[in-house]
């Protein structure tokens, strides 16, 4: 008897040991590390909540001061490690295993701690793959997470940033594990329930609201007239041929840069209306001037950004938002829109291969991929057709037909030289010597040649999806590398050859006139610009304001 | 401090009538640019670099410009201070459209 119940059974026993601490479900700032080595115990999986912005960075610090000769040998399992008491766990001896998805400014420690065999890497995932294994074979036994606020019940109100959470919640909750939350604010009633309290343990009110990153904030007045060039080159020879409604945008000046061109030089080329209609997308400062001028009907956020709260919840028709009038961002679900519901994704990256591989990993970082491999892939399970997707297909094929399934546009846009004179094109991608290294059975590649369907530098537009073999893969590639020494190395008279079959579209085949490649181009050409445009509801981050 | 000039021919004179043109500045990254026309099908072009070493760039990105754009006829005083190729390309194509409008 009981022989199906052990996971319950521990549970209460946790449960049990730790109520001596608490008051209910709240417990008190100071009770939080001896509470932690109550419901914790050594190899347990624990998510610590780091999501791409929102950081339990007060349970994080916690965690960081529990005894090591009790808790030890954790096994980490969170999208982002973000924070340097991330890190610190395995520093200290309390994690040793790491299953992550993304490490921003954590990149070079993880790479350095790799190395000296402080941990025991699991894999880099994207996010989706992160969450799904949260259901299969990496559910956490305890999670700590963080929301703005909550009800003594254990209500909680994540606010903007929801981001993660109901995805950690759920699967820690359901399968007899333990969930503790900070909040900034314990109240009498939350503004709408994001997180029902019977999936709540515990909640402390954090002695600091938690940290939320500015990731997506792109300053126009960083924007060059290069990558305004770059930027009339996609509009004029990708949205405009294949029309996609549907698209997420990376973070890159890059996309910056159209999304600030939409309200003019896309305006000019009649494309409001029938083009970038409905996103997945975090709340890009710089798609403002879009929003404002009528482009955009709908966007669904992976998570919130830091000073467009107002102006998201004066804008309830373009983004989702709750009965309380704040936006409801889910990177679960978002990603999974972008999966399935977009035609194209568009974005940057540092080094891309002959074959149209890209990595944004050095020799001494490793960034993890976020949700970049997701977007910027094609679908297999998609059933449903588009314009867009249906055209990309056929020039795929070569043919059309009932049998000849779409393509999804992923378009890199890369600038063939990056900081420091550094070509982005190479013969072999830095995350090969860094697999080898690190004895990785796969190298971390962020999207794989054969998912991308166009390559946008300063020279023109590479169209892989007519690329008929390897050999043209890769000349069509060396054709628009400019003068790195991928470029240098091309074969001349196959250059021609594939601009000639329409495979290489320099700005002049499309008719782009350089004398407007101007930074004049721009709807908006700084962050103030920005504020006006959005009416004084952007209230955009300190480093941010130059006025 | 570099300095070199390229000389080569265009296959056709630059159309258009506007005499001179000077666009660019001399800034990190960026480079100023003055456009002269001197008539026939001769390129000339005079570049004073702050980074030294790059002249069979400088060669490759002269002879796709006048590959691409045929300016012939043109003396071209090139200031630049580091910029990358991409930028000089994008300024000479821009230098060559101001010639090419209606004086």
């Amino acid at each position: 008897m009981g022989m199906w119940t052990k996971q319950a059974t521990e549970r209460t026993r946790r449960l049990n040991a730790a109520a001596p601490l608490t008051d209910g479900k709240i417990v008190a700032k100071d009770n939080v590390t001896a509470l932690l080595e109550r419901i914790i115990c050594s190899e347990d999986r624990v998510c610590l909540e780091g999501d791409n912005q929102k950081q339990a960075d007060f349970l994080a610090s916690c965690l960081t001061e529990v005894d090591p000769g009790l808790i030890h040998d954790l096994h980490i399992v969170q999208s982002g490690l973000v924070l340097s008491e991330h890190l610190d766990l395995f520093r200290l001896g309390i994690a040793r295993k790491l299953d992550f998805s993304y490490s921003g400014p954590q990149s070079a420690a993880i790479a350095r701690a790799l190395d000296q065999g402080k941990i025991e890497l699991g894999a880099i995932h994207t996010y989706i793959e992160l969450f799904a294994r949260y259901y299969i074979d990496l559910t956490p036994n305890v999670a700590l997470i963080a929301a703005v606020c909550a009800d003594r019940e254990g209500n909680l109100y994540t606010g903007p940033n929801t981001e993660d959470t109901p995805t950690i919640v759920e699967a820690t909750a359901y399968k007899s594990g333990i969930v503790v939350a900070q909040v900034n604010k314990i109240v009498d009633r939350v503004p709408r329930v994001d997180i029902p309290a019977d999936q709540i343990d515990f909640i402390v009110e954090a002695p600091r609201p938690f940290y939320v990153e500015p990731l997506f904030t792109r300053d126009p007045g960083a924007v060059t007239d290069t990558q305004v060039f770059m930027a009339m080159m996609a509009l004029k020879g990708i949205y405009a041929e294949y029309r996609p409604k549907r698209l997420n945008h990376g973070i890159g000046f890059s996309t910056a840069a159209i999304e600030l061109l939409l309200p003019t030089y896309g305006e000019e080329l009649g494309l409001r209306g029938d083009v970038a209609t409905h996103w997945a997308l975090n709340p890009h400062p710089t798609l403002i001037p879009a929003i404002e001028s009528g482009w955009v009907q709908q966007i669904h956020c992976f998570g919130s950004e830091v000073g467009m709260d107002a102006y998201m919840s004066a804008r309830p028709d373009v983004y989702f938002t709750g009965k309380d009038g704040t936006l409801r961002s889910n990177r679960l679900l978002c990603q999974n829109a972008g999966l399935y519901a977009c035609d194209m994704f568009i974005g940057s990256t540092l080094q891309i291969d002959l074959a149209g591989n890209s990595s944004t990993v050095t020799p001494d970082r490793i960034a993890g991929f976020g949700g970049a491999p997701n977007m910027g892939s094609d679908a297999h399970g998609r059933r449903h057709t588009s314009d867009a997707w249906l055209k990309a297909g056929r020039e795929a094929a070569g043919a059309e037909g009932p049998l000849v399934r779409g393509r999804k546009l992923v378009v890199q846009m890369v600038e063939t030289f990056g900081d420091g004179m550094k070509p982005a094109f190479v013969e072999e991608l830095d995350s090969i010597a860094l697999a080898r290294k690190l004895n990785m059975p796969l190298a971390p590649v962020m999207i794989f040649g054969d998912d991308v369907t166009h390559i946008v530098t300063e020279e023109g537009i590479a169209n892989l999806l007519l690329c008929r073999s390897s050999d043209d893969i890769e000349q069509a590639i060396r054709g628009v590398a400019g003068y790195t020494p991928v470029g240098m190395a091309r074969d001349h008279a196959k250059v021609a050859a594939l601009r000639a079959r329409g495979i290489i579209r320099r700005p002049e085949d499309l008719g782009i006139d350089p004398l407007q490649a101007n930074r004049n181009l721009l709807a908006a050409r700084s962050i103030r610009d920005l504020v006006t445009w959005s009416d004084g509801l952007y209230a955009p981050p300190s480093k941010f304001r130059n006025w | 401090m570099e300095k070199f000039t390229i000389s080569t021919r265009a296959q056709r004179p630059l159309p258009g009538t506007t005499k001179q043109a000077i666009l660019g500045v001399v800034a990190s990254g960026n480079l100023e640019l003055l456009f002269e026309r001197i008539g026939g099908d001769a390129v000339e072009i005079d570049v004073l670099t702050a980074s030294t070493g790059y002249r069979a760039v400088w060669e490759a990105v002269i002879h796709d410009f006048v590959e691409r754009t045929s300016p012939g006829g043109v003396r071209i005083t090139i200031h630049d201070n580091g910029a990358r190729p991409d930028t000089v390309m994008l300024r000479l194509m821009q230098g060559t459209k101001m010639l090419e409008m209606p004086s």
